[in-house]
């Protein structure tokens, strides 16, 4: 195609150019809804509500966002857009409960990354204020029948060296789709980050690439340094709650970090706490339980190993991802895989998470993995989905297809946790929305390459 | 979570008792000490579902195995007297896994220090202890590509084992296999992740400063070469009282390059770095054997096709760093369709267990034929290493390394019961999990052992937490070594 001489904007070529440029990065990106009917009725569907026993042959009517009946024997309402789904099953859509959703772009590129603040104590920061609609990561992520996620600050991607801090931030739980944040948002606030200091006698000095180690006493005083700041910054805030309800804080001594703990030592806010050892999960616990807060697991690579403390403390876990080496060498080699399984038969509740952007795709592979070994497949099935709503206080509203809730729906041809299922139509907040993203594109545009000259 | 940036630091030697003594014990996980299975002379498999790779499935298939080798493969071989057999009723069974991109089973992993390192050899530095060989046997891999790290433009020499648990180093590596070293491309030999605000920047610091470090070092090694000859030559004419040439072991992989008797295996991601390498190869008459990561292989699929070079490529990974953001899942699937022989590799010891799953995800993305999917991990990866005379597929005369899973291994599903090399169980699922009490006992007489040893008085607050010991707590030195191969290598 020959280029005329045509000034750069009145060119019919370059108004065609934006169009292929938007269809290839733009558009899908953050949206990916357009004006749409507001009443759809899926039909003729394999639905698992998770809220019941399996409907083999049944109707899901969607109207105005939320799921307004499900059942066999359910009529189709006049106007709605049938979604014919013959041979194709229904879930509600995956939650994934840990990752760095719309924080981090490029791992590599600080520029692109703000999943982690500066400095050790930063409960007032939210992750919603820094979710870029636009990111590539929610179209792709979605694509694998994820609906929606919690973005977490301090909770993973290469922080340059640096510490991820011991008060992190608050998480947000969002939608995988959304022009804007608070179209997106399905709780701003939803848990506060607190990364369980650890005893460190070796680390790694990014400056000079090498290994430092220090004698057990003085990793631990440093420990116990960090504990007791910790509980300095919660007796503090006890006391600015106190004052806040006696309303003597004045405008003047608003102090914004203090206000932030002040739901988290009401009880209001839980804490997300990272900790995978069994000696910090402990710890950890003796503190929340000491100072009566909301603790909710994360991480926890050796729950297992404290399995009745959590099940007695009624300590819910975001696991991370069972695909992961076991934390030492001499334990079994399928150590982390078999773990779901293990609280599950505790009766301690918990949802799979991905910690990851990138690997937020495997989800469903993680849950998949904990079934190979011996976990039951409705377990794993909740721990992407209700499991995970329940335990940041959004099972009402999401994580089952019950009526009045929000319609995040994933049409399949299959198992939602195999590898090589299929994901056909996705619904978020009740609108059909496009699973296309930039691998398809880039994808479709190579596929059609012409073969090169030799 | 994946860390991101190569850690150089080889591994330090642990310094606490306790580890050192339990570390006999960690060897093996499955009771009996690091001693190598038996090698029964005659095996056979029966009533499985034998995925041959090269041949088809076989329901209600068996397999014969007599001193190593696969001996006959069909529905209905009776067993010889005295055969041990295996029954796979069921099961399924696939040529062992052949990981093309490791590093596992090494002390260290990136002599960063210079551009170019093709002095070090991973063979120097192999550890037959590294618990992540046994993890990797229990994901059915039966053989590694165990790669020096990307953080110069050439590095160091490579070489093939087999996941012989429990054998010493020296019966670890391939034999007849032939060695490789490892070239790297784009951001990691250039350091840009990498850089310590106050130290002058390494040469090369840019996509064209790599390619003239290559071409240099080709030059030196070009001229190197000749001069042996020469000298050779003049040697074979009969000439007495010549002075031999000085020996340069720099340079002597690369004039094994030259001629053709070391495998290329380069680290690269973007398409253009990609074709500068092709470019430069055939400028100076050598092959490219296999280009891993790959991530852009799909936009210049042709180019790798004509060229006749191997693509080793990741399954999903992407976004890690701006040299993978254009990575697609559809890598593999794309560049199949266009004639390069391509395969999965892990590049990471845990991906490695599971490296079935990621070749059953080329199905999805890109539509390949299970055939081909399972072809990413078995027989692809062989060709690739120059050992499918050998392995890759099930068929009678191939070395018996063999996987048996209790489903389709394309399938998230499916778990690992026994691995074979060479005839040998050297993992069996059920024996690992019947030891397990037995090494949780002799772990336990050890710590207590311990414990009574210890006479630090500050450690005495700490003993209603047991593993609050001198034990150093989410940093013993095989996850840090871990994270040295995820990283080092990696990415």
């Amino acid at each position: 195609m020959k280029k005329k001489k045509v000034t750069r904007f009145s060119s019919p070529l370059y108004f065609f150019n934006f169009l292929c440029l938007v269809c290839l990065f733009g558009a899908p990106a953050a949206g990916a809804q357009i004006q749409a009917p507001s009443v759809y009725a899926i039909t003729h569907a394999k639905i698992f509500t998770l809220a019941g026993s399996p409907i083999a042959d049944g109707t899901l009517v969607i109207r105005d966002g939320k799921i307004a009946a499900v059942g066999a024997a359910v009529e189709v309402p006049a106007g709605a857009q049938i979604i014919d789904a013959k041979g194709l099953e229904v879930y509600p859509g995956l939650f994934d409960a840990v990752t760095q959703m719309g924080l981090s772009e490029i791992g590599a590129v600080g520029a692109t990354v703000d999943a982690t603040e500066a400095g050790s104590y930063n409960p007032d920061v939210v992750a919603a204020s820094a979710i870029s609609p636009s990111s590539e990561h929610l179209a792709v992520t979605r694509a694998s029948g994820i609906t929606e996620v919690l973005a977490v600050p301090a909770s993973g991607g290469f922080d340059f060296g640096g510490s991820r801090g011991t008060l992190g931030g608050q998480a947000s739980a969002i939608h995988l789709a959304g022009w804007t944040v608070e179209e997106m948002l399905i709780k701003k606030s939803a848990a506060l980050v607190l990364n369980w200091p650890q005893i460190q006698t070796q680390t790694f000095d990014f400056s000079t690439f090498s290994r430092k180690e220090k004698p057990y006493s003085e990793a631990k005083q440093e420990y116990d340094k960090q504990v007791n700041e910790l509980t300095d910054w919660i007796d503090r805030a006890r006391h600015y709650a106190q004052a806040m309800d006696k309303g003597s804080v004045s405008k003047y001594d608003r102090d914004l970090k203090l206000e932030a703990l002040a739901s988290v030592v009401r009880g209001q806010l839980p804490v997300l706490v990272f900790a995978n050892r069994a000696r910090d999960i402990r710890s950890a616990v003796e503190f929340c339980d000491k100072q009566k807060l909301k603790m909710i697991l994360a991480g926890g690579a050796e729950a297992y190993k404290v399995k009745d403390l959590l099940r007695s403390k009624d300590i819910p876990v975001i696991l991370r991802p069972v695909l992961s080496s076991p934390p030492d060498e001499d334990d079994p080699y399928d150590r982390e895989l078999t773990e779901p399984a293990e609280l599950a038969a505790a009766g301690v509740k918990f949802a799979i998470a991905s910690f990851d952007n990138s690997f937020a795709r495997r989800l469903g592979q993680n849950a998949a993995n904990a079934v190979a070994h011996g976990l039951s497949y409705d377990e794993a099935l909740r721990a992407v989905t209700i499991h995970p709503a329940q335990i940041f206080g959004l099972g009402s509203q999401i994580g089952t297809l019950e009526q009045g809730k929000i319609a995040n729906i994933l049409v399949t041809n299959g198992d939602p946790l195999e590898l090589t299922t299929e994901v056909k139509y996705l619904f978020i907040k009740g609108q059909l929305t496009s699973t296309e993203n930039r691998h398809h594109q880039l994808y479709k545009k190579y596929a059609e390459r012409p073969k090169a000259p030799n | 979570m994946r860390i991101l940036f190569p850690v150089h630091a080889g591994r330090a030697r642990i310094a606490f008792v306790l580890l050192l003594l339990l570390s006999a014990f960690c060897l093996a996980p499955s009771g009996d000490a690091a001693t190598p299975p038996d090698a029964p002379a005659v095996i056979l498999i029966q009533n499985a579902t034998v995925m041959t790779v090269a041949h088809g499935t076989i329901e209600h298939g068996s397999i014969l195995i007599k001193d190593g080798k696969i001996a006959e493969v069909g529905q209905t071989i009776k067993a010889p007297a005295g055969a041990q057999v295996i029954e796979a009723s069921g099961q399924f069974v696939i040529p062992g896994i052949i990981d093309c991109h490791s590093h596992i089973a090494a002390e260290a992993i990136n002599e960063g220090s210079v551009s170019v390192s093709s002095m070090v050899n991973m063979e120097e530095v192999l550890d037959p202890e590294d618990i992540n060989i046994y993890r990797d046997l229990a994901g059915g891999v039966t053989s590694a590509n165990i790669l020096h790290g990307s953080a110069n433009s050439i590095g160091g020499q490579t070489l093939v084992i087999k996941l012989r648990w429990g054998q010493p180093a020296a019966k670890l590596a391939f034999e007849g296999a032939l060695p490789g070293i490892k070239f790297a491309l784009g951001e990691n030999p250039k350091r840009s992740n990498f850089s310590v605000p106050g130290q002058p920047r390494r040469y090369p610091a840019t996509r064209m400063g790599v390619e003239e470090t290559i071409r240099a070092a080709f030059s030196e090694a070009r001229d190197y070469k000749k001069t042996w000859d020469d000298y050779r030559k003049r040697v074979a004419a009969g000439e007495k009282n010549l002075i031999a040439p000085r020996r340069d072991l720099k340079l002597e992989p690369l004039v094994e390059v030259l001629e053709g008797k070391r495998y290329v295996h380069s680290h690269c991601y973007r398409e253009d770095e990609i074709l500068m390498l092709l470019r430069l190869a055939k400028e100076f008459g050598f092959k490219v054997r296999t280009l891993q990561h790959v991530l852009e292989g799909y936009k210049v699929a042709d180019e790798l096709a004509a060229a006749g070079v191997g693509a080793s490529t990741f399954s999903d990974w992407w976004a890690y760093k701006v040299e993978a953001y254009d990575a697609i899942p559809y890598n593999a699937a794309l560049m199949t369709r266009r004639g390069v022989i391509v395969s999965i590799n892990s590049d990471d010891a845990e991906e490695a267990t599971h490296l079935n799953q990621e070749a059953a995800k080329s199905m999805k993305y890109g539509g390949l034929s299970h055939d081909e999917a399972l072809k990413l991990v078995t027989l692809n990866p062989a060709m690739q290493l120059g050992i499918d005379k050998r392995v890759g597929s099930i068929e009678v005369g191939k070395d018996a390394d063999l996987a048996i899973y209790n489903h389709d291994p394309l399938s998230a599903y499916a778990v690992v019961q026994k691995t074979l090399i060479d005839g040998r169980v050297y993992f069996d699922r059920e024996k690992d999990i019947a030891n397990r009490a037995e090494i949780e006992k002799e772990k336990k007489t050890l710590t207590d052992k311990l414990k009574k040893s210890e006479k630090k008085p500050e450690q005495k607050p700490e003993e209603k937490k047991p593993e609050q010991g001198p034990k150093p707590p989410a940093a013993s030195p095989r996850p840090t070594a871990q994270a040295g191969a995820r990283l080092g290598g990696a990415l």
